[in-house]
């Protein structure tokens, strides 16, 4: 196995459904060890993608690779390499939490002993040791959400999907979910994830690929997705209304583009090249024009903006990005 | 580069929790999802299929009893103003009938579980599994039969209660026994096949509302002979009626008088219509749930 080549390869895969395309040749790489985020609205084709790709699905025509087998003719090889959580909690209701670990520990030919020990250890992991011997039945959304995680980690696989993982989980749960992938990742493992909320995606990708009506419209990382539409912006606020048209002529000669000025806020915005030296800059020459400022920031555009760039171009598409329920407790 | 070597295993910390099981605990284990792994996953899944009754113990026991009421209900409520064609004790008559109804009953189990598992997710579960696929069917079968066997002895001991009789030996009424689990095992592919088409455990009713006819237009309640000319002919080659017909015969019940052709060939009809309906369904199910992944 060529230590280079990347752990998930997908090239040109087409679904369709009736007269529908679900995925119109969607290309997707994931090297070895990194994380991929799918970015992408409703019905983008995110889940076709993962379903593909865990070898639930089979694809109208591409081909994908993951761990090095080809998902539609070494269906069995894939599957022992992989964990999946899918979009909806697929776990027994009636068994106990333990019970599922356990029949998915023994499912996956681990044996009776080592599933017993590997369930009593997600069971711990995920904050569940307490209600192990409960029917899921009772659980909660996030208990359930947690358990279905751990379900997905019995062979601490080589690829690891996950459909919208923190999709119905409040803030605590969803930032258990982030350490417990990060930590997976620092253990070798290659993870796919698909999710709307961009923060997620900001917080967790090496890459991000995102998607719409099929196919892939933009790909890189966080960083390049966001300078795609422009680089940092200087944002100034200034104390004197009168000093407006001041600040504006020296920022004039520090900015790589036309300034935005909005007199009754006493703010001022413009690109600029280089970041840092655009800041000492600016705050050197407003010095030296003895011009007081109340706020001075260099600001990055967000991936929501990205991605309504990417996205919502077109009219048509309206997307209101899910945002996390209230805001993240880290 | 060969083909088969173990692809890239993560280097687990020692001691991290979630890593503490290295992927290759499965490939050590031979070619996933290999036939020899066919028997022991399934004994797996019967087992899963197993603690759901134990977890459940009141279902479990109002689907044993259901069938002893509906004997109870018709034994005793209608079974006084039942004279049967060629003469007998009704309630002899009726209890070969119970037990097939008993069977026709139990598709409505494998339908409700089967259906439960596809529309929850958990059957996507076990598909990205590196188990063995047919364990998840052969796995419901062996669970089923089992609940089948359990549902007929507690049958049969209400049937012995109010004074229903083997007549004939043990040998021939264990042959009707086996007349009846089979018929069980046809619906079990009726059921399977039903449930991956819906996929939706909520369309149970449906069922219900489809197995209840089906039941009483045969002769687990009535003769045909007693029935209206077309009405008749429909309970003669109801599958059900020749599987409760050969029971009569093998146990010695009264058969409420059958002369068509049907009736007088119970015993082998009961064993071709299951082996048919086996035949059309087996395949149908097998096919549906290939299609799964379409
Ligand atoms: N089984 C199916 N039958 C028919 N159409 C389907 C089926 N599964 C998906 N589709 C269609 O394919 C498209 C892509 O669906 P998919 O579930 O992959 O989207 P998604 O990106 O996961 O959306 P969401 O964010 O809502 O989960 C949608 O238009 C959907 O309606
Ligand atoms: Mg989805």
């Amino acid at each position: 196995m060529d230590a280079t080549r990347p752990t998930v390869v997908a090239e040109g895969l087409c679904k369709r459904y009736g007269g529908k395309e679900a995925l119109a040749g969607l290309d997707l790489t994931v090297p070895a060890g990194a994380v991929c985020a799918v970015l992408g609205p409703n019905g983008a084709g995110k889940t076709t993608a993962v379903r593909i790709l865990a070898t639930l699905l089979r694809p109208d025509g591409g081909r994908a690779e993951v761990a090095g087998f080809d998902v539609v003719r070494q269906g069995p090889e894939v599957r022992a390499r992989i964990g999946l959580v899918g979009q909806q909690a697929a776990v027994d209701e009636i068994l106990s939490g333990r019970q599922n670990l356990e029949l998915f520990g023994r499912l996956s030919h681990l044996g009776a002993r080592a599933a017993a020990h590997r369930a009593d250890e997600l069971l711990a992991r995920f904050g569940l040791a307490d209600t192990g011997a409960k029917a899921v039945k009772g659980y909660s959304g996030g208990m359930r959400r947690r358990l279905d995680l751990a379900a997905g980690l019995i062979l601490a696989p080589v690829v690891l999907f996950l459909d919208e993982p923190t999709t119905g989980l409040d803030p605590r749960g969803r930032n258990e979910v982030w350490a417990s992938i990060r930590e997976l990742v620092g253990s070798g493992t290659t993870v796919v994830l698909t999710t709307q909320y961009l923060e997620e995606a900001d917080r967790l990708a090496d890459t991000i690929c995102v998607i719409d009506a099929g196919r892939a419209i933009a790909r890189g990382t966080p960083d390049e997705l966001k300078n795609a539409i422009g680089g940092d912006r200087i944002a100034i606020v200034v104390r004197e209304a009168a000093d407006v048209a001041g600040a504006a002529r020296v920022i004039e000669r520090i900015a790589s583009g036309p300034v935005e000025v909005d007199p009754d806020r006493r703010r001022l915005g413009a690109p600029v090249a280089d970041r840092m030296a655009a800041l000492t800059e600016t705050v050197r020459a407003l010095a030296e024009a003895g011009i007081e400022t109340e706020d001075i920031a260099l600001r990055r555009p967000t991936l929501d903006e990205v991605f309504f760039s990417l996205t919502a171009n077109d009219g048509s598409k309206l997307w209101t990005p899910a945002r996390p329920d209230r805001e993240e407790a880290a | 580069m060969t083909t088969s070597t173990p692809t890239p295993t993560p280097t687990h910390a020692t001691g991290a929790p979630v890593a503490s099981v290295a992927p290759t605990g499965a490939l050590a284990a031979g070619a996933p999802g290999g036939l020899h792994w066919a028997i022991p996953d399934a004994w797996t899944m019967t087992r899963r299929n197993l603690a759901h009754w134990v977890r459940q113990p009141a279902q479990v026991l109002i689907g044993l009893l259901f069938p002893v009421m509906t004997v109870l209900l018709f034994g005793y409520l209608f079974g006084g103003g039942m004279t049967l064609p060629g003469g007998g004790d009704y309630r002899a008559f009726l209890v070969p009938g119970m037990f097939a109804m008993a069977m026709l009953f139990g598709l409505e189990t494998t339908f409700a579980a089967v259906s439960t598992d596809a529309a929850r997710g958990v059957t996507d579960r076990f598909r990205s599994l590196p188990m063995a696929p047919s364990a998840v069917v052969t796995g419901r079968a062996v669970a089923d039969m089992l609940y089948a066997a359990a549902g007929l002895a507690v049958m049969v001991g209400a049937g012995l209660a109010i004074g229903w009789r083997w007549e004939q030996g043990i040998g021939r009424a264990l042959a009707a026994f086996g007349l009846l689990l089979l018929l069980r095992f046809a619906l079990l592919w009726v059921g399977i096949f039903l449930a991956l088409v819906v996929e939706s455990p909520e369309m149970l009713v449906a069922i219900q509302i489809l197995v209840w006819p089906l039941g009483f237009l045969s002769n687990a309640f009535a003769a045909p002979a007693t029935m209206p000319g077309w009405l008749g002919t429909v309970a003669a080659w109801n599958p059900l009626s020749s599987t409760v017909a050969a029971g009569r015969a093998l146990f010695g019940n009264p058969d409420g008088g059958g002369e068509s052709w049907i009736a007088q060939h119970a015993v082998p009809m009961a064993v071709v219509w299951p082996l048919l309906i086996v035949a059309v369904f087996f395949p149908l199910s097998v096919r549906r749930y290939r299609r799964l992944g379409r």
